[in-house]
């Protein structure tokens, strides 16, 4: 489905916030803003549920825990015991160094991984911003403008009121 | 009270991504030339000792049956102390919501990736033969399986520092990220355009990944934070697990990671005060940056200062003779000279930061974080050769020299860290520009009225997708 956007800048996150409480409070499709920093408040004010990248955490950090555990118990007491003075084998208090970094590494890289899968962050990935300024110093609103009542004039004139420096309108896809 | 702020100028952000973007978008400066020159010929005479160790062995160092470990683990602890304030600046400090860690954290995580390079070389020359540093790791051989022992510090110090260095590459690419899509949307088509391009993994900024972007982060110093900690812990058991009196003691692990914080926040301080006067930063890294990085050392170096008095005063009332034995020799033996260095270095120098005229003082200050650093330097050389030089048997006391071939060696790792730090100076934003940014809005500073959506609106589902 080719739907038509619409993308309105502006300069401050505050009148970017309010254009976003405009939006929703005429009805409006919000697809997403593009912003320099993160704003904080947009979230609430978006909508945008929190995110469950502490999952990913635990459930790389999890198996690696376990795994690091179950192997190096296995090496030293099951593959290959060696008796130091008829020490236990299962020397666990050894393994706790290791156990921790592993954990870490894996928890670490795998959120990291997670984010870049999940967000399609990935080389030779072109981005798609409606206004190459929402990296530098604008803070870009993007609505969906068809398959949803839209009253343009309405839009506009809402979005004048919050100081919107440009709008455009454009087809999904062609940023 | 009226709070300074902590950026300088009444920057917007567009001048923020100007200010940080000319200095790497213009050409550079004869300056920049003059000390990379220096320093990658440094760390060429450096290489040129690594690769004599290489091919000739490590008879090439000044080690004897007595001193087995000097110069080389000095360095590598060195190094890896180095990089722990950047992981304290970068993960700690985020986690207390220190705002002015913004202008420090991209240089201080940088100098945590180099330190870490440079710290590895010297356990991997110390095997003698590299190429089979991959015995290290646990991995299926027709040995048996002959397995690592998971006993050994020295095996979880294989663990614990490949993980620090990954750990803190994945956090510093992550800040890189929406700071390489500034400079991809400033740049004109082209190679540079098409590496940014390729870097910035297509980051638009959009709210939806900024807001999985910040739980990623936030998650990260989660990690880092106990990983630096275990770090260096680790490192001190290196010593720690052993029998050799001076190294056997349990004061060890947060003796380390306070030396680390300290020596690391020292070196962040020679470098943040040089890159701000050449890079015309000022406004970004300012006198108030220093004057808290200032109070930091002199806290850490008070927490070193009681560590030494709590060692000495530990040998001697444990009525161990060696134990004893080591502290007094260590403070009025042969090696007394390195002692009291280390001494005046780390625990008297810092005591000038208690004046706050003293910590305005630029020239004054980065004097002094030259003297910790070398401080540093000879507390670890102190805790290593001071205890070893004298063995049980007075028949096997020995002396240590380092050899030429060292003293290249570490002035080679001196080398890189610098060559690869103005390389990164050149080529990468060295203010994390988008967390500048989000620090500059009125509503960051206190006594400001924070700015709230207006309440009310249609409910959570007119926002398309809305789910992560």
């Amino acid at each position: 489905m080719n739907r038509t956007l619409f993308a309105a800048s502006f300069e401050r996150e505050e009148d970017l916030l309010a254009a976003v409480a405009e939006a929703r409070r005429l009805g409006c499709t919000v697809k997403d803003a593009y912003i320099p920093y993160p704003v904080h408040g947009l979230d609430e004010a978006m909508g945008i549920r929190p995110s469950r990248m502490g999952w990913a955490c635990f459930f790389f950090g999890a198996p690696a825990l376990a795994a690091a555990i179950f192997f190096q118990t296995w090496v030293a007491a099951i593959d290959w015991p060696i008796n130091i003075g008829g020490k236990s084998f299962f020397f666990w208090q050894a393994f706790v160094p290791v156990s921790f970094e592993f954990t870490v590494l894996c928890a670490g890289l795998g959120t990291v991984a997670t984010l870049l899968l999940t967000q399609g962050l990935l080389p030779l990935r072109r981005s798609a911003i409606p206004d190459m300024g929402a990296t530098n110093n604008r803070f870009v609103l993007v609505l969906v403008r068809s398959g949803t009542p839209f009253d343009a004039d309405e839009v506009m004139s809402a979005f004048l009121k919050c100081r919107a420096v440009e709008t455009k309108e454009f087809p999904e896809g062609a940023s | 009270m009226a709070e300074i702020p902590w950026i300088l100028g009444g920057k917007t952000p567009a001048r923020v991504t100007e200010d940080i973007c000319a200095p790497i978008e213009r050409p550079p400066t004869a300056l920049w030339y003059a000390a990379f020159a220096a320093s990658a010929s440094v760390l060429l005479a450096g290489a040129a000792s690594m690769a004599y160790t290489l091919f000739t062995g490590i008879g090439t160092w000044g080690l004897n049956r007595s001193v087995g470990w000097a110069f080389d683990i000095t360095n590598f602890v060195f190094w890896i102390g180095i990089g722990h304030a950047g992981t304290l600046i970068s993960a700690i400090l985020f986690l207390f919501r220190q705002k002015w860690r913004t202008s420090v954290n991209r240089s201080a995580e940088a100098m945590t990736l180099f330190a870490v390079m440079c710290a590895g070389i010297f356990p991997l020359l110390h095997m003698g033969r590299p190429w089979f540093a991959y015995w290290v790791l646990p991995y299926p051989n027709t040995r048996g399986s002959l397995w690592v022992s998971f006993a050994s510090p020295l095996l979880w110090d294989v663990f614990a520092i490949s993980t620090y260095f990954a750990i803190s590459a994945a956090f510093w690419y992550l800040g890189l990220i929406p700071d390489l899509a500034t400079m991809r949307d400033r740049a004109g088509a082209g190679m540079k355009r098409m590496l940014l391009g390729f870097f910035s993994l297509g980051w638009s900024g959009s709210a939806r990944s900024w807001s999985h972007y910040e739980k990623a982060y936030l998650l990260l110093a989660g990690l880092a934070t106990p990983l630096v900690v275990s770090v260096h812990t680790i490192v001190s058991f290196d010593f720690a697990t052993s029998v050799i009196p001076g190294w056997h003691t349990t004061i060890f692990p947060p003796y380390f990671v306070a030396g680390a914080i300290f020596s690391g926040m020292a070196m962040v301080l020679t470098l943040m005060i040089v890159a701000r006067k050449v890079m015309g930063l000022e406004d970004y890294i300012t006198d108030r940056h220093i004057d808290v990085m200032c109070r930091i050392i002199l806290t850490v170096s008070c927490m070193v200062g009681l560590a030494y008095l709590t060692e000495a005063f530990i040998a001697g009332y444990s009525g161990n003779p060696y134990e004893r034995f080591v502290f007094v020799n260590r403070q009025l033996g042969p090696m007394a000279w390195a002692y009291w260095t280390m001494v005046s270095c780390n625990v008297l120098t810092p005591q000038l930061f208690w004046f706050k005229s003293l910590r305005g003082r630029i020239g004054l200050v980065f004097a002094a974080s030259l003297v910790i650093n070398v401080g540093m330097w000879f507390e670890r050389f102190v805790i290593i050769v001071t205890s070893l030089h004298r063995d049980f048997l007075p028949s096997s006391w020995a002396s240590y020299t380092p050899s030429v071939i060292e003293i290249a060696t570490l002035a080679g790792s001196f080398g890189l860290f610098f060559t690869l730090f103005l390389l990164f100076c050149r080529f990468l934003p060295a203010i994390a520009m988008a967390e500048v940014k989000g620090i500059l809005h009125p509503a960051a500073r206190p006594g400001a009225v924070p700015v709230r959506p207006p309440a009310g609106g249609p409910p959570v589902n007119a926002v398309e997708g809305g789910v992560s």
